[in-house]
């Protein structure tokens, strides 16, 4: 049995946030039925990166992989019809999840208010980049402008030099991350209230509470991190060295490690420079330390310094590039990967939930073709005939 | 009105930062979290000022007699929790954790995976004791596979999971974020995860094991790329700022020192507005701008000409200018200005929270917002008010232990732990109706 066996999920979700969320109940077992514009789709669909890199609706890495285990129908909202087969749909949904502009679904006379009406149970969560209340609530934003606007950017790169942005789509993430965990506390709520409920989830807000060691900081000494390279903020060296074949990550964030790093390194002298003397000190001194160092990084493979202080238990890792994740060891021998076919791009490794558990297993499906599910779902759920799909097929509903 | 989670038990075993968030996740949404710690997981007493200095987690930098009750970490991750201490690495610590364990819903731990088993808790141990139980570990790379004892921070997992390496100014080599950015990302998969499992327990009332890697949580935010490296066989360069297909797509130097704005432009629409915001019409109409690729291709002269008009405005007004338009826009915040930002204070985002040795302090939300089941914004009422709490005595916020004496697990302290178990269990009897 699966975690959420009889759980059932409408998805409208556009690009990432509300996507990844809905993927994540689909693979604990949840039904996931995600709802796409008629002919035009999810805007995921037009983002890359494509197969051979030539845009295709159905050849989307971004869409494909955030839409896993999830049956896909079209439906336009924006028509009474649409509405209509909607509200359909919601009387049995436990769950919604949604990520449009704040005030885009209560136009379409969707909003939760409406909706718990129609259903009481239903979860509801909206995922927005501001959330669904405050000043900035109609504020465009997006990647770059969530990783500015909560102070994700500020701490990330070189002091002399322009903040950088997270890599990928981290905000968004969040977003779906926080979201997932909402809706599972509002699951479990329900089981003893019998209600349902709506959850404002904002992704500036994520992403400015998981960085919160630099808002603390400010609350209790006034201090405001600035970025600070390749580098970490209490101790050093926690940082990227380039070595005979690549690069490693190295973290000895105690001093013992960092004692033990210098020892297998065959630099106990170092110990007795009173500029190195702990993490501290190796910070304020990180150049001339790094000079020092750094030839015996060069002489060595990465795998010989990762292996070598893993063997002494001195934090090490590989720096990792999307080709290497695919040939860790580590995460080949943990089934990480799961190879799933689809009929337009082939057999491919999508990454699975990081997370095992022992009695409810996960399950991966690759994900819907644009309307693929609209008989099983239009025909067999809703119980309409062949002419009043075709009808709908018309009118450009479906 | 209560939080999602009540009458739920955790049994915090969790250090730094990952574990502490995901048992604070669950705490802020209700659940009765115990922060269990022992001798090793208490911060030194010692701060020399010039490290107390750098830290800068103390109020005022002053550490003061119980440093592990000041620091801002501490008292925020731990926040909603009851902590208590517990010398897991002695047979009587052990069994009266196993009495917790009776009376509670979840144990969570990111210890390495050969500790709990050390210690006689593994899952089968745990499940034997009460078969209702879950047990989430959250080590760096799992609790299986080849890398399983490795030593790692979240500092090492950001290069590790690939996160690294789509981070970095164009050119040049992989960017470890700021604040070891995959400790909250495992938090979040962790809570997620447990979360299932109760739903799950509270159905059948079957426990189980949850086997959650940190490196694996942080590679699952970067899927797309990997499966795009499969379907178009490229490594995706870093990029600094830049987006692949769109422009202008950066980060400008505004009025002031070390202030910025960041600028999104996707569509020709909003690259036209951006020029009217700029004064210079002239650029719509120039050839090589007129759309996406040609602006892609030409971005650095387009850049010279959008810094030269925000490094003459503060990042608050081109913004304000820019998002006016219909440009997504946003000023690049530093901690005290995300601390004054008005949005973020008409949301609530920030609450006060009262502690016994820091006082009144600000610390972020939980960023979710229920309309039926509040997360909680204070300490909840404590039931250690009904006994006495002599060695670890503040019921609000608590952080570790409060004195030298309750670390060493003496006869002294089992007895107060031991009663403070009954406690635990009297209530469970009276919530069960046999009492």
């Amino acid at each position: 049995m699966q975690a959420l066996e009889g759980i059932k999920v409408l998805d409208l979700s556009q690009l990432v946030s509300g996507s990844y969320c809905a993927k994540l109940l689909g693979a604990l077992g949840a039904e996931i039925i995600k709802i796409e514009t008629p002919a035009r789709g999810d805007q995921a669909r037009n983002a890359g990166p494509f197969l051979e890199d030539t845009p295709h609706p159905e050849r989307s890495a971004l869409f494909l992989y955030l839409n896993t285990n999830k049956k896909g129908i079209t439906l336009n909202l924006e028509t009474e019809a649409g509405v209509n087969i909607f509200k359909v749909l919601l009387k049995d949904a436990d769950v919604l999840i949604e990520n449009f502009k704040p005030g885009y679904m209560p136009g379409l006379g969707l909003g939760y208010e409406t909706l718990e009406k129609i259903n009481s149970s239903l979860v509801m969560v909206s995922v927005t980049d501001f959330g669904q209340t405050g000043p900035y609530k109609d504020y465009k934003g997006g990647r770059l402008v969530a990783n500015a606007l909560s102070g994700y950017m500020y701490i990330n790169g070189n002091p002399e030099r322009e903040p950088l942005a997270g890599g990928g789509e981290q905000p968004a993430y969040q977003g779906g991350l926080h979201a997932y965990a909402g809706i599972m506390a509002a699951l479990i709520s329900r089981e003893t209230t019998g209600q349902g409920q709506y959850i404002d989830v904002s992704i500036m807000e994520c992403m400015a509470s998981i960085h919160q060691f630099t808002i603390n900081r400010y609350v209790y000494s006034g201090k405001i991190q600035n970025r600070i390279g390749n580098r970490y903020m209490y101790s050093h060296p926690t940082t990227i060295y380039p070595c005979k074949d690549g690069y490693v990550s190295i973290s000895p964030s105690m001093d013992e490690q960092a004692e033990r790093m210098l020892l297998l390194m065959e630099m106990p002298h170092l110990l007795e420079d009173p500029r190195f003397e702990t993490g501290f000190h190796r910070l304020a001194h990180a150049e001339e330390f790094d000079e020092l160092v750094k030839p015996w990084f060069l002489e060595r493979s990465k795998e010989e310094i990762v292996k070598l202080c893993q063997e002494w238990r001195v934090p090490a890792a590989y720096v990792n590039n999307v080709a290497d994740l695919l040939d860790d060891e580590q995460y080949k021998a943990r089934h990480y990967w799961v190879m799933l076919d689809h009929p337009e791009t082939g057999m491919r490794p999508y990454a699975g939930p990081p997370f095992k558990m022992s009695e409810t297993p996960t399950e991966y499906e690759r994900a819907p073709l644009l309307g693929e599910h609209n008989d099983e779902i239009y025909l067999g759920r809703l119980g309409l005939s062949r002419d009043e799909l075709e009808k709908l097929r018309e009118n450009g509903v479906v | 009105m209560t939080g999602a989670l009540k009458g739920i038990r955790i049994l915090d075993l969790t250090r730094v930062w990952s574990g502490p968030l995901a048992g604070r996740i669950l705490a802020d949404l209700g659940a009765e979290v115990i922060q269990v710690s022992g001798r090793v997981t208490v911060p030194r007493a010692d701060y020399p000022p010039e490290v107390a200095k750098i830290l800068a987690v103390f109020p005022d930098n002053e550490p003061g007699e119980r440093p592990w009750n000041r620091t801002s970490a501490n008292n925020d991750f731990h926040r909603n929790k009851l902590g208590i201490t517990l010398e897991l690495n002695t047979p009587e610590g052990v069994e009266l954790f196993k009495r917790f364990v009776k009376i509670s819903d979840v144990v969570l731990e990111n210890y390495s995976p050969r500790v709990m088993p050390n210690f006689g808790l593994d899952y089968p141990s745990l499940s034997q004791i009460n078969p209702a139980i879950i047990l989430c570990s959250m080590p760096g790379y799992g609790s299986t596979g080849p890398y399983r004892d490795w030593v790692s921070y979240g500092t090492n997992l950001d290069p590790a999971s690939g996160l690294a390496s789509l981070m970095g100014y164009p050119g040049e080599e992989a960017h470890m974020s700021g604040n070891a950015y995959p400790d909250p990302i495992a938090a979040l998969h962790a809570a997620g995860a447990i979360l299932t499992a109760l739903f799950h327990q509270r159905r059948t009332g079957k426990g189980q094991f949850i086997d959650l890697s940190q490196a694996e949580s942080a590679t699952s935010l970067i899927g797309e790329a990997v499966l795009g490296y499969t379907l178009n066989g490229k490594i995706p360069p870093r990029l600094g700022n830049r987006h692949p297909s769109q422009a202008p797509h950066g980060c400008y130097k505004c009025e002031g020192e070390d202030k910025w704005v960041a600028i999104a432009v996707s569509t020709d629409e909003e690259w036209a507005a951006l020029c009217h915001v700029m004064e210079s019409p002239e650029l719509i109409d120039d050839q090589r701008f007129a759309d996406s690729a040609g602006r892609c291709e030409n971005q650095d002269a387009i850049d010279e000409r959008i810094e030269a008009w925000t490094s003459q405005r503060p990042h608050h007004e081109a913004m304000r200018l820019l998002q006016e338009a219909g440009v997504p826009a946003g000023a690049v915040l530093d901690a005290a200005e995300l601390f004054a930002n008005e949005h973020l204070s008409e949301r609530d985002f920030f609450w006060e929270i009262d502690h016994p040795e820091v006082g009144l302090r600000k610390y972020v939300a939980l960023p979710m917002k229920f309309s039926k089941t509040p997360v909680q914004k204070t300490a909840w009422e404590s039931i250690t008010n009904m006994f006495s709490q002599k060695s670890w005595g503040f019921p609000k916020m608590r952080s570790p232990s409060s004195n030298k004496r309750a670390l060493s697990a003496t006869s002294q302290l089992i007895r107060e732990i031991a009663s403070t178990i009954a406690a635990f269990e009297f209530k469970e009897r009276s919530r069960n109706g046999l009492y």
